[in-house]
């Protein structure tokens, strides 16, 4: 679905990524853990098509197409989604409103006609609901006076809404209360299946006991060092980042 | 790396052309240029105008003669000669006795050309309509529908020979002759505008609208609108503006006096259109306008203005609330590109006791333009309870544009409370890389953004305007991050 390969990046002349590997099948989860400064952040980033880095080496395929090349929209026509970790406040521009224009964008962009107004609606209903939220919330200004909880709450919505390919969940548990978490995890796991594939990026194991991993990878100073089963999460959490330091 | 940049929208909009930019070649008929009290005379007596009228118009003219153009807005620009523009400039073929079958089929093409058939009016809109074309109205639709409940809608020049004691009560009574520079020039030699008048009791039942254009080359438009909401009545009107466009500067002084007598509402939009200039500042509408209203008892007036056009803009549309428990707002949009100025805002003046008065005011500057909002709210001694809300939020583009902010309140009575909010904000990056990566490309990302910044606002228009109004913010400003 999504392969990574040598992908060597940088902001301000700084090296960030220094020759990241990664490949990543449908249908799988993948989790991406690391101290802070890693370079977690800035790869979900770049898969995303962020323009303040620099690629400097380095191809990223989705299902073996280089999109590395392309515009953040297109990137997100072709499947790609990052939920973000500090999502930005649209003022006067209601939830509803925005996922109606993202989606209506993303046909346009693949040859189709809008979404009739009743199938969108039923559909925000229904995936809506998936996330627990209130209707009241879905007329509120995006993001604008939301909590922690109801900003990634409604990011995952909008995954759901959109259904990509390979979801990139940055750092989806931080600011989230045990319920919301759940809820949270809850989404992510009814939106799984065969034909997409899941990024998770985490400080910490928290957020892998309810989105279970196939592979856990561990980012230091801009390098995958190490990789592994889900239980590599409950030995990272147990003794640190230290002792594979000390292994490398 | 992206195939289509922000720099790309940039240019591709910094060459979008103004969309009204066209002229007709009508048959007209235009004065010599210049001012004096011969060429006043020679407008009323062509209007066929009663003698009281050319007396007011003399009076207004040796008014302005002694006064001097103002120079405290924050806005640069070459003064007008005023002896270089020709004061009058009529279509031909507008008879004033017209029909909509008799209107010139040039000018229909023209409305066409504006999107504005005036038969599909008639049928879809349920807006009754008068169009004012350089210095003529040439056009009112829906007036045996009017009629019927005694609504008078009509030109300015018909109301003075049809309604001569109406207008005679009224005109100048909000706006007199020597209000300021502008006015009174425009009292000297207006040549045409709305008149409306609601009687007592009677909700309008349709939008009521004008259509103002320049066309003529060298003349300027002095439009003067007068509207009566007699007690308890309703009204909702909306005025439209557009010019071709030129590389010299058209002048534009309008008056627009507004009463709301007990218990009258008066709704007042205005999409303005004017011209702009071009990209480099060349040309555009100077645009230096008066409006205001007053409320009797228990009356309210709300003006809402989406400004986009124009070089220069100057123009306070404000509210007198006399009367007791009377109500003023003020909702506003004014959008600013390349090297456009606006200098624009409100007066409240709260006399009456629990006046309440609101003001949201949105610029949005981007290019090189510069973008006041310019605001008095003023609470009189005995103006017991007196409330004012204001709300006055920018939003830039760029680096090069600038937004200001001028409030002045000034409060007599102790009872009076008075808020003010401001606010200033950029479009961000993360903002549209945001609405990017949901797909959403940068210059539909810029509207939303602006859209969402100017709801407030855009809700207060009649429905079918705010569509249009909406539309008109998009084409004024994509392009203008980066």
């Amino acid at each position: 679905m999504l392969s990574i390969k040598n992908l060597h990046a940088s902001v301000e002349d700084k090296e960030i990524l220094k020759g990241i590997n990664l490949e990543i099948k449908a249908g799988e989860v993948h989790a991406i853990m690391g101290p802070n400064g890693a370079g977690k952040s800035t790869l979900s980033s770049i898969i995303a098509g962020n323009e303040n880095y620099e690629v400097s080496e380095g191809e990223i395929l989705l299902e073996g197409e280089d999109i590395s090349e392309l515009a953040p929209e297109e990137r997100a026509h072709k499947g790609v989604f990052l939920s973000f970790q500090y999502p930005v406040e649209i003022p006067g521009v209601s939830v509803t409103n925005f996922i109606k224009t993202a989606i209506n964008e993303k046909r346009k962009a693949n040859g189709q006609e809008e979404m009739p107004a009743n199938e969108m609606l039923k559909l925000i209903r229904e995936k809506s609901e998936l996330l627990e939220m209130d209707r009241k919330f879905l007329s509120r200004s995006l993001n604008e006076g939301f909590s922690g909880g109801e900003k990634k709450r409604n990011e995952i919505f909008q995954m759901a809404m959109l259904e990509p390919k390979i979801a990139i969940l940055d750092e989806t548990d931080s600011g989230l209360d045990i319920d919301a978490l759940r809820i949270v995890a809850n989404g992510v796991n009814k939106l799984k299946n065969e034909n997409n594939a899941v990024l998770v990026i985490t400080h910490y194991q928290r957020l892998l006991d309810y989105i279970i991993p196939d592979f856990v990878h561990v980012l230091m100073d801009g390098k995958i060092v190490k990789s592994g089963g889900k239980e590599l999460a409950y030995e990272l959490e147990e003794k640190g980042y230290d002792w594979i330091k000390a292994e490398i | 790396m992206s195939k289509y940049t922000e720099e790309d929208l940039k240019v591709e909009l910094e060459n979008k052309e103004y969309e009204y930019g066209f002229y007709t070649d009508l048959d007209s008929e235009t004065f010599p240029i210049g001012l004096n009290e011969d060429i006043v005379r020679a407008i009323s007596k062509k209007k066929e105008e009663p003698q009281w009228m050319t007396d007011w118009r003399i009076e207004a003219f040796r008014a302005w003669q002694e006064m001097i153009e103002p120079e405290w807005a924050n806005v640069h620009y070459e003064k007008p000669d005023f002896q270089a523009i020709s004061y009058y400039s009529a279509p031909k073929k507008a008879d004033p006795n017209k029909t909509l079958d008799d209107v010139d089929p040039d000018l229909l093409e023209m409305y066409k050309k504006l999107g504005i058939s005036i038969d599909e009016q008639k049928k879809l809109n349920n807006v009754a309509m008068d169009i004012v074309v350089d210095s003529v109205s040439v056009a009112t639709t829906f007036k045996k529908t009017l009629a019927e409940k005694g609504i008078i809608f009509m030109s300015i020049s018909e109301a003075i020979r049809e309604y001569p004691e109406l207008v005679q009560k009224y005109l100048g009574t909000v706006v007199p002759q020597r209000d300021n520079f502008y006015a009174a020039l425009n009292s000297a030699v207006f040549s045409d505008g709305s008149f409306c008048y609601i009687p007592k009791g009677v909700r309008c039942p349709m939008e009521l609208s004008t259509y103002f254009r320049i066309n003529q080359a060298g003349t300027g438009q002095f439009e003067r609108t007068l509207l009566i909401a007699d007690e308890g009545s309703y009204v909702s009107y909306l005025e439209g503006c557009t010019a071709p466009s030129r590389d010299e500067n058209q002048l534009h002084a309008a008056v627009v006096e507004l009463i709301a007598l007990e218990d009258a509402e008066i709704k007042y939009s205005t999409v303005q259109n004017w011209y702009p200039g071009n990209k480099e500042g060349k040309g555009g509408v100077f645009n230096f306008v008066t409006k205001r209203g007053i409320c009797e008892k228990n009356a309210k007036i709300s003006w809402t203005q989406v400004e986009t056009g124009s070089a220069v803009t100057w123009k306070y549309p404000s509210v007198v609330l006399k009367g007791d428990n009377s109500i003023g707002e003020f909702y506003s949009i004014a959008v600013t590109n390349n090297f456009q100025q606006a200098d624009t805002g409100t007066k409240m003046v709260h006399l009456g006791k629990n006046t309440k008065s609101t003001i949201i005011s949105k610029g949005i500057s981007a290019g090189k333009s510069q973008n006041s909002y310019r605001g008095l709210v003023r609470i009189s001694a005995n103006a017991d309870n007196a409330r004012n809300f204001s709300q006055c939020d920018s939003l830039l583009m760029g680096n090069n544009c600038g937004a200001h902010t001028f409030p002045y309140i000034e409060s007599k009575n102790s009872s009076a409370k008075i808020e003010h909010e401001a606010t200033t904000s950029k479009i961000g990056e993360d903002q549209v890389f945001y609405c990017n990566q949901r797909g959403i490309p940068t210059e539909k990302a810029i509207a939303l953004i602006v859209n969402g910044f100017s709801k407030e606002v855009l809700n207060k228009l009649p429905m079918e305007f705010a569509v249009e109004a909406q539309k008109l913010l998009e084409i004024s400003l994509e392009g203008s991050v980066g």
